[in-house]
């Protein structure tokens, strides 16, 4: 193995230190037994308690998690239904327009993409709540959803879908037994995709969001408004080490998978 | 002729399984089956051979229902097949790059089919232990296709397009992803399949070896039209083009004029200075016509002296020798700058070979070694 070079050494540990410190300063004061963020106290997991008796608090993370888990599915049904006629409809008048509107919300800012939404809400006058953020967030990480699986679809063997309907499947059969099993891989970091997107946002939320339903980033946005407190932080470390297990385990999952397929296909080419 | 001898296509009485009726399609501009009329008929091994953008693959594409003819109609069975959609066609196909559903495992591959016809349980249970038999894979069954090996994958797409009992089995580029030696092993299973089976089979292949291996008759495209369709003997030695002739196998080419000489016979005239060739064809040809003598590598011999009763003999010299093992081509050239190509057996060791480069040679054959091809 070659030593690493000290120009090397040098701008991994910068370029770390920029993404991490941060966080780990965060992670720190979480553990800070003083309510002033900025001064150490000593060691106390306090904060932690204080936050299971704030009901604010778990109301919002509970619409947070609500909306994250509907808004992405409906995303996900209807991403891939999209990203399937995009890639495999054929030729019909119109696609190229589709394809290209279908990456627009990408690219919209969100304050523009939150209002035209408020807009239409009090338009078509819905009142405003939990309801209304998942239509929100379904609208925009649909488009999500639909970028990673077509990216799948467009490298799919057809001719596995031919062998399903030559072998007596119906369109629909064959979607349902062949096309969704293989392309399930991308339909689900799609969902993932969609999830983490639907927790974090803040913007589109707080334009949607009505005063019976308010999610956690709003809740803390707010509330930082009013000072830092270490309960934010304690928070904010939950947050991040559920985020840490859920990559690490993703990660060692995929790693394990691919490993075995490879020791299984070396040994099917010695057979 | 014995009555044993299997050949449908010379009873009149016969009745074909596949009728092609004047069949075009095009996309666009381009037509890539051009007012195409075939028969095909039961338990037949039909090859379709031609170079790739032949219009082979289409053809057999709109058999198994993912094309439709632009114009003309296809019948199977005698009923039109246009608007039965390829789940309601009693034809399966497989695919050049066998399309294993990958999530499923050999035996759940070979099934799905058959539970597609809601057949009960333990008849689909009966007929994919069948099917694993024929094809020699009882002890994969449980495996996924990415955890067998490649001549083991077309022996699953095999059995799992064979399972239905369709009366027509469509091969894509069957063994175009296989070794030479698995390939030539797997043309004699499918074969045995076949006989055993009694299913007729569609083949496409470009590999002309292949198409004469496996196949009862050849039919050989271009530009989507049939040059010829024969049994592979016929396709051989009697090719109706110049075409056909130069497409499958090695051929020498003389072009020339004929000039009638007893009946069948004619007087080719092919260089001032050389006397005329003389060629027995059953195809009439004018006084003057211009025509191809189209002859074999292997029906021309090679010595070194003029040959005494030959009908025909021309003097050349040697200017290349292809060592195969088995056989040696000799390219022999003229003194009118004609390269000839004779064929002959290595049947003694290589060191007591009797010609070498630049040796002067006599090639010669005889009257009915070629076959004179209008132009």
């Amino acid at each position: 193995m070659n030593r690493m070079s000290w120009f090397n050494a040098v701008s991994l540990t910068l370029g770390f230190a920029f993404l991490y410190i941060p966080m780990v300063i965060l992670v720190i004061f979480s553990f800070n037994e003083s309510k002033l963020v900025t001064v150490w106290a000593g060691f106390s997991t306090k904060w932690y308690g204080e936050l299971l008796q704030n009901e604010a608090f778990l109301n919002a993370a509970w619409v947070t998690i609500k909306v994250a888990v509907f808004s992405s599915t409906m995303a996900t049904v209807l991403g891939t239904i999209a990203a399937y006629v995009l890639v495999r409809g054929g030729r019909f008048m119109g696609r190229t327009l589709f394809s290209g509107m279908i990456y627009a919300p990408l690219v919209m800012p969100e304050v523009i993409t939150g209002l035209s939404l408020l807009l239409l809400f009090i338009g078509i006058g819905l009142d405003r709540g939990v309801f209304t953020i998942v239509l929100a967030h379904t609208t925009f990480a649909m488009c999500y959803v639909s970028v990673v699986v077509s990216s799948r679809l467009v490298t799919f063997d057809r001719s596995l879908e031919e062998a399903a309907l030559d072998l007596g499947c119906s369109p629909a059969e064959a979607f349902r037994l062949v096309t969704l099993p293989i392309i399930a891989p991308a339909v689900i970091s799609g969902w993932l995709l969609a999830f983490t997107l639907s927790l974090d946002d803040l913007v589109i939320a707080s334009f949607t969001s009505g005063p019976s339903a308010t999610t956690l980033p709003i809740k803390i946005f707010s509330a930082v408004r009013l000072g830092v407190s270490p309960e934010i932080n304690a928070l904010s470390t939950i947050m991040i080490s559920i985020v840490t297990v859920g990559v690490i385990t993703a990660s060692l999952v995929t790693k394990h998978q691919v490993a075995r397929q490879k020791r299984e296909e070396q040994a099917a080419e010695r057979a | 002729m014995t009555a044993s001898e299997f050949e449908p296509w010379n009873d009149p009485e016969a009745k074909p399984l596949i009728h092609f009726q004047n069949v075009t399609k095009r996309y666009g501009e381009f037509t890539a089956i051009d007012n195409l009329t075939i028969d095909i008929y039961e338990r037949e091994f039909y090859a379709l051979l031609g170079p790739s953008g032949c219009g082979k693959t289409t053809l057999m594409r709109m058999l198994a229902g993912f094309e439709t003819p632009t114009e003309g109609k296809i019948f199977l069975a005698g009923q039109d097949i246009a608007p039965v959609p390829p789940n309601k066609r009693a034809v399966n196909m497989m695919f050049q790059s066998y399309a294993l559903f990958p999530h499923l495992s050999v035996w759940e591959n070979i099934a799905f089919g058959l539970k597609r016809e809601k057949m009960p349980k333990h008849d689909i249970d009966d007929r994919v232990e069948a099917m694993l038999k024929l094809t020699r894979l009882e002890k994969f069954a449980r495996r996924k296709p990415h955890q067998i090996s490649g001549g083991q994958r077309q022996r699953v797409a095999l059995a799992r397009s064979l399972a239905k009992h369709p009366k027509l089995l469509l091969l894509d580029e069957p063994l175009g992803a296989l070794d030479k030696k698995l390939r030539q092993d797997t043309q004699f299973e499918l074969m045995d399949i076949q006989e055993k089976t009694g299913t007729t089979f569609v083949i496409v292949t470009h590999d002309q070896e292949e198409a004469m291996t496996v196949a009862s008759r050849v039919a050989v495209m271009d530009h989507g039209k049939i040059i010829q369709v024969a049994t592979p003997d016929r396709i051989y030695e009697n090719p109706n083009s110049v075409y056909v002739a130069d497409f499958i196998g090695d051929v020498n080419l003389i072009e020339g004029t004929a000039t009638p000489n007893g009946s069948d016979a004619y007087a080719m005239s092919w260089h001032e200075g050389h006397p005329p060739l003389t060629v027995k064809s059953p195809n009439a040809f004018s006084d003057g016509q211009k025509c191809h003598l189209a002859i074999r590598p292997e029906k021309v011999a090679i010595s070194s002296e003029q040959p005494a009763e030959a009908d025909n003999a021309v003097q050349g010299r040697i200017l290349d020798i292809a060592y195969l093992g088995n056989i040696s081509t000799y390219h022999v050239e003229l003194p009118t700058g004609a390269v000839i190509k004779a064929q002959t057996a290595n049947t003694r060791r290589i060191a007591r070979r009797a010609f070498t480069w630049e040796d002067t040679v006599w090639l010669s054959w005889t009257a009915t070694a070629g076959v004179l091809l209008a132009d």
